[in-house]
């Protein structure tokens, strides 16, 4: 008898507590940078794709639901494809963690159901984003080994002049 | 076996051995970068430390140099002290010094030597916080990527280029930090062999390039045992494919046969199954244009056209076994008959062929293998440019140096495995190596004595050795005086050795050198040495063909003549390849009905009234049988889509389609084995090549993919979003998806890659041997066929007369024409493989003498050809050297021709 009385009284308290109903989708909810939403391929700050397809988010997905292939073009490696079927998806982020030259991110958006299932086959046109998403000024070339146009070998950071093979000194 | 204590465990370890081969094959994970089996040891890298104790009171202990120190009988050493550790952190953490962050753009990434070992030692972090050493890279042809940040200053590369393959174009420069592993300048690199630093390098200095092209990772890709077909070699390779394209080939150990090494060829040459002349379709053809029909609609009209006449059959050197035996079968031919079915060869390669397997089967010395050939300690090379069309023989013979070198060391009892004193010590040393060529050959720098002659008289020569080394072999009349010492001075040589081998060929389709080979071959045996014989033949599966039998392309050219050939069916071969342009008219004049079952469009397919698309060695599995009589199975590594279908099922659906009673009602290849084997007591240990579909491991099928392979979901998600089930084919004993067994004990003919946990390389391929450069664990991969019955001995053939290098042709005064073979250039498929045909370049003919090089006309037989000539004075006066099939593509062997300047160059 007195527990029905207390639940009675606690669910009256309710009614001038403070109301956790979002009315979405006419109010969005908030989600913080880190939230594990939709995946985006991003750009260095020259703007060039930073996917260099090294295939290490695929490796690392549990569902292997990211498939791409390698092209190269002067020097510089890309995916000549880039498909991430989300509808297998399951959002863990190991991708982006896996990456490493920051290409792949997980953004704050998770709108985007389909009526069909094969629509949920995001290609490279609809994963590539203009900017570089969260990491501002990490270009990989930068910092690798490799020539690039615009970027002779021994131009990297920490990187020394290239060597003069007929040189004698030591 | 000496007993030595690694880390307190007792293991037995080879005498005469090195420390480090002994911890890996005791099963320790000891870190290596210089130390390979076949390079030995030189200690440039100083990864290898272990501490060594004087005894088991020696607490202390010193770091020595595994690689660098022999098994000695209660030595005591310790992989896991602290302080060996240490040092073998800090030695990778110096070499990763100046390594770039280059892994996720480096094609060796995720089968790096160097990635293993730096895990292995537990370095994580770069403490070095100074400028890293960078280099400039070189173009080095269309097979080699370089990037020489990437180096680790192992000098494995230029110890094989240089020292194991005779290169001389790859070198060192500079010191210290800065060596630089590259040619003089940007070119391509000359050895045939260099595709080989790809897998020798640790790192990513040296990558594929045309596998960059259409890269994969090494854990995405299904792998499959393969058999090389650029050759009658058969070299045992690994076939790496990812979402229906045949990526890339890598070498399989076969312990007999090529062991680490392949030749470019083979390793850049399986491309043309991707190449744009695959064919996809049946169809029929009409003034050279191919309509499409379904699959049944041409059956259909196979058997409409089969019902006009005898049906004849053409088989081929390069589909498998099993497939030329459904062929006899259609055509309704018992094994050795001839009447309706054709080797596929013309005179004179036909005859010289099928003497050359009949002596192979016959011969009373042992059929060398390609192992005994590396080990022969004194070999003969009778008249075949084996660089060109054995190249990976070729390397063989090369490494006959190596053992004279190994002699004297032996001599001043310096261990072979120590490289560069072993090396230092036989710097003067010739090998052990007699050749008897028409024109210089790569081999040469090596050789004890090289003769220049033509093949006739290289067969003389052939003759007089036997004749040397026993009286009983029939002599020569009319040498000369040099002719005679040259002889006794070799057949001395080869008297003197313990293992001689005798290598001959059908390159100059000379029945009388081959006779000659064997000849001395039988000679020594005669003398009770362990004599070999090798005789190269012209495909990969001629053994497989000649052992079959059937009749020359001239006879069944005369069939057709008289009307007999109602309809020719030609398996995997084209016939403008192996007959002058007007023989191959006339042919194809002469049948009434022409059907072609190829996997690639070639002049004859374009002739055929139907056209049926075959599978290539990549799509399907079957058995070839190489030039040292071993049988070895191939296995699909891609599932191909209908229409493409493995020959023999095609032949059975025509058989069934027309009516013919041919028990070819095979469902799978392993009954298609079964028939051959039981067609001939020469075949019965066929079934033995390779374990059958059924074959399980630890109760499941081997996988053919990695535990790894990534995008499973989303590969094909493109054309539709629902997983299809894994491709499945009744020919192959291997899952085609990574659900599975893999063990290092599973048999070597199954071995889809290979890898172990912490060693992603190939360099994992220690942990699948019993013993380092030995069996594999799991059994071999093959199997010999003959030599089975040995004749009591007996010497053979007709000395031929001197030759003579004018003749006349229709009164006019001709040349002798030979056949120049290329690595690059001479083999059929390999030419349409993109790399191979840009490193072939054109075909230019040489001619001996002197004069201006030019532009010229040559005329074989009716046939002529506008091409580039060389004037060669080190080649004999007026003779011609043609590459074949590339100037004129129905010439292949000797022939008589002639050449006219149609513009010479200024001589400068």
């Amino acid at each position: 008898m007195l527990g029905i009385i207390r639940t009675i009284w606690l669910s009256f308290l309710h009614l001038f507590h403070k109301n956790v109903t979002v009315q979405y989708p006419e109010v969005k909810p908030y989600l913080s940078p880190r939230y594990r939403g939709r995946i985006v391929l991003t750009r260095d700050p020259n703007g060039e794709e930073r996917c260099v397809a090294c295939n290490l988010c695929a490796a690392a997905c549990p569902v292997d639901c990211i498939s791409l292939q390698k092209g190269e073009r002067e020097g510089r490696w890309y995916p000549e494809f880039f498909q991430i079927n989300f509808s297998r998806c399951i959002f863990c982020g190991f991708c982006e963690e896996a990456c490493p030259t920051y290409a792949i991110q997980l953004t704050p958006d998770f709108e985007m159901s389909e009526y069909v299932r094969q629509n949920l086959v995001y290609e490279k046109k609809d994963l590539l984003i203009s900017g570089p998403g969260k990491v501002p000024g990490y270009s990989f070339y930068n910092i690798s080994g490799l020539a690039i146009p615009g970027k002779d070998k021994g131009e990297a950071e920490h990187e020394a002049p290239p060597v003069d093979t007929h040189s004698l000194m030591p | 076996m000496a007993k030595i204590t690694i880390d307190g465990r007792v293991v037995e370890a080879r005498d005469g051995g090195n420390l480090l081969q002994a911890c890996l094959e005791a099963g320790t994970d000891l870190p290596y970068f210089c130390w390979h089996p076949e390079l030995g040891s030189v200690g440039a890298c100083r990864q290898c430390a272990v501490k060594q104790y004087a005894n088991a009171d020696d607490k202390r202990g010193r770091i020595v140099m595994a690689c660098m120190t022999p098994v000695t009988e209660g030595a005591i050493l310790s992989v896991d002290d602290p302080e060996a550790k240490e040092f073998r952190g800090e030695v990778v953490e110096w070499l990763m010094t100046n390594h770039p962050h280059d892994c996720p753009v480096c094609e060796e990434g995720g089968e790096c030597h160097l990635q293993d070992m730096t895990v292995m030692t537990g370095h994580r972090e770069r403490r070095f916080r100074f400028d890293k050493r960078t280099h400039r890279n070189q173009d080095l042809g269309p097979f080699v990527k370089h990037e020489m940040n990437r180096c680790i200053a192992c000098y494995r590369c230029v110890r094989f280029y240089k020292d194991y393959a005779g290169g001389e174009d790859l070198g060192v420069f500079a010191q210290h930090n800065n060596v630089y592993f590259g040619r003089q300048e940007s070119g391509t690199l000359e050895s045939p062999f260099a595709g080989n630093l790809i897998e020798v390098c640790p790192t990513g200095v040296f990558t594929d390039k045309p596998f960059s092209r259409m890269y994969s990772r090494k854990w995405d890709m299904r792998g499959a045992p393969s058999v090389c077909t650029h050759c009658s070699v058969g070299c045992s390779t690994i076939l790496n494919e990812r979402a229906g394209k045949v990526r890339r080939t890598l070498n399989r150990y076969n312990d007999e046969v090529n062991r680490y090494f392949l030749c470019d060829r083979g390793r850049f040459g399986n491309d043309f199954v991707n190449a744009p002349s695959r064919l996809r379709a049946a169809g029929y053809v009409m003034d050279g244009r191919m309509t499409p029909v379904p699959p049944a609609q041409a059956l259909t009209r196979f058997a409409e056209i089969a019902a006009d006449g005898p049906i004849f059959g053409v088989m081929s050197g390069r589909a498998s076994v099993e497939s030329n035996l459904a062929l006899r079968r259609l055509v309704g031919e018992a094994l050795a008959g001839e009447a309706n079915v054709s080797t596929g060869w013309a005179e004179p390669l036909h005859g010289a062929t099928m003497r050359a397997v009949e002596l192979l089967r016959s011969t009373p010395a042992r059929v060398a293998t390609l192992q005994e050939i590396e080990h022969s300690d004194g070999l003969l090379i009778l008249g075949e440019d084996v660089d060109a069309t054995a190249p990976r023989l070729a390397l063989a013979a090369y490494q006959t140096q190596r053992n004279a070198f190994n002699k004297l060391a032996d001599a001043n009892r310096i261990p072979h495995w120590l490289e560069a004193p072993v090396r230092t010590l036989g710097a003067e040393t010739l090998a052990p190596l007699y050749i008897a060529t028409p024109a210089p050959v790569a081999l040469d720098k090596a050789a004890t004595l090289s003769v220049r002659a033509l093949p006739d008289d290289i067969a003389r020569l052939g003759f007089a050795i036997a004749n040397c080394i026993d009286p009983a072999a029939p002599g020569v009349s009319g040498l000369g005086e040099d002719e005679t010492q040259r002889a006794a001075v070799i057949a001395d040589a080869l008297l003197a050795a313990e293992r001689p081998v005798i290598v001959s060929g059908t390159q100059y389709a000379s029945v009388a050198l081959i006779e000659a080979a064997a000849n001395i071959a039988a000679a020594l045996a005669a003398k009770g040495k362990a004599a070999g014989l090798s005789l190269v033949l012209p495909e990969a599966n001629a053994a497989g063909i000649a052992l079959l039998g059937g009749m020359s392309l001239d006879a069944l050219l005369e069939k057709a003549r008289a009307g007999q050939v109602g309809t020719l069916v030609v398996l995997e071969r084209d016939l403008a390849r192996q007959m002058p342009q007007a023989g191959f008219d006339a042919l194809l004049g002469a049948v009434r009905h022409l059907v072609v079952i190829d996997h690639s469009v070639t002049p004859t397919a374009e002739r055929g009234e139907l056209v049926l698309p075959a599978t290539a060695v990549s799509e399907c599995g079957g058995t070839m049988v190489s030039m040292e009589g071993r049988a070895q199975r191939f296995l699909q590594v891609v599932y191909p889509e209908a229409p493409l279908q493995v020959g023999w099922r095609w032949l059975r659906d025509m058989a069934e389609a027309a009516g013919i009673q041919a028990e070819i009602g095979w469902q799978t290849l392993d009954q298609a084995t079964e028939a051959v084997a039981a067609e001939a007591p020469v075949f019965a240990a066929i079934r033995e090549a390779a374990p059958e579909a059924g074959f399980m491991l630890e109760g499941e099928h081997i996988r053919s993919q990695t535990s790894r392979v990534s995008g499973r979901t989303a590969i094909r998600a493109n054309i539709s979003v629902h997983d299809i089930p894994p491709p499945f084919s009744p020919d192959t004993p291997l899952a085609s998806d990574m659900e599975g067994s893999y063990a290092v004990d599973m048999p070597g003919a199954l071995v889809p890659f290979y890898r172990v946990p912490g060693w992603n390389s190939e360099q994992s391929l220690n942990k699948f041997q019993q013993e380092i450069g030995g069996r594999m664990r799991g059994g071999d991969s093959g199997v010999r066929l003959f030599p089975g019955e040995v004749s009591a001995g007996g010497y053979v053939g007709a000395v031929p007369t001197r030759a003579d290098g004018r003749g006349q042709t229709g009164g006019e005064a001709a040349c002798l024409v030979l056949p120049a073979y290329e690595v690059f250039g001479s083999d059929e498929t390999s030419m349409a493989s993109e790399p191979v045909k840009q490193r072939a370049g054109e075909p230019v003919v040489r001619i001996g003498g002197h004069g201006a090089s030019g532009v010229a006309v040559l005329e074989i037989g009716g046939d002529r050809a506008e091409v580039a000539v060389t004037v060669d004075p080190a080649l004999p006066e007026g003779v011609i050297f043609c590459p074949p099939y590339r100037v004129i593509p129905g010439f292949a062997t000797p022939a008589w021709g002639s050449l006219r300047m149609v513009e010479a160059e200024a001589v400068a």
